[in-house]
């Protein structure tokens, strides 16, 4: 392979989203978001009830600045599925309110009956953390 | 040091061709609604970028945050 193996930040975080079918890389926790945006992105995924991994990227100046060089987005939080890049807190809201997200996320249709009506109030549920810490 | 919702504006307008924007922001946090041709047929991570390139190393430093609402137009 070309990559330079003198990487072990950005190979973290690559096998973190290859190994995790539902990861955000988030500021703060999904318990204690540090910014409303990682909060809002959480709350949406907690009112599909859409189990999820979770990576504090305050946690280490270097998982921002890899996870950006990696995805090519510049802002955090940034929610990958299935390894892809699916958007920060605008697009996975927006994806949410049309329906489109629980269709990527395989959440049953009943659990998120018509998704324009927002009848789940965005709570918080009980997430799945994940530290990248844990993966080094 | 803050920014104006008027320079993200004309920057936005000036940097994709045929775009329109709207923004409000305090300086350091802005909302921007943008619409233009430029988007059609492009994925929302595609769309996203292409206001993001705008700013490019400003975003999350100088520029806080930038909520985008993107509406594609039809081209021509």
């Amino acid at each position: 392979m070309s990559d330079t193996p003198s990487n072990p930040m950005r190979e973290a975080i690559q096998s973190a989203i290859a190994e995790n079918h539902v990861i955000l890389f988030m500021k703060g926790t999904p318990d204690a978001p540090a910014c409303g945006f990682s909060a809002r992105t959480v709350a949406v995924l907690q009112a599909l009830e859409a189990p999820f991994a979770a990576v504090n990227v305050l946690g280490d100046p270097s998982i921002r600045q890899e996870l950006s060089a990696l995805s090519g987005w510049p802002t955090i939080p940034q929610l990958f599925v299935d390894g892809e890049l699916v958007g920060g807190c605008d697009i996975v809201t927006e994806m949410y309110e049309t329906g489109e997200l629980q269709q990527l996320l395989g959440v049953a249709q009943n659990q998120a009956n018509d998704a324009a009506t927002p009848a789940t109030p965005l709570t918080v549920a009980e997430p799945a953390p994940l530290s990248i810490d844990n993966l080094l | 040091m803050s920014v104006s919702p008027e320079e993200l504006k004309t920057r936005i307008e000036s940097a994709i061709p045929g775009t329109r924007a709207e923004v409000v922001g305090d300086g350091h946090h802005f909302e921007a609604t943008v619409e233009g041709p430029a988007f059609a047929g492009l994925s929302r991570i595609a769309q996203h970028k292409l206001v993001y390139d705008v700013f490019g190393g400003e975003l999350g430093e100088r520029i806080h945050a930038l909520s985008l609402k993107i509406r594609p137009t039809e081209a021509r």
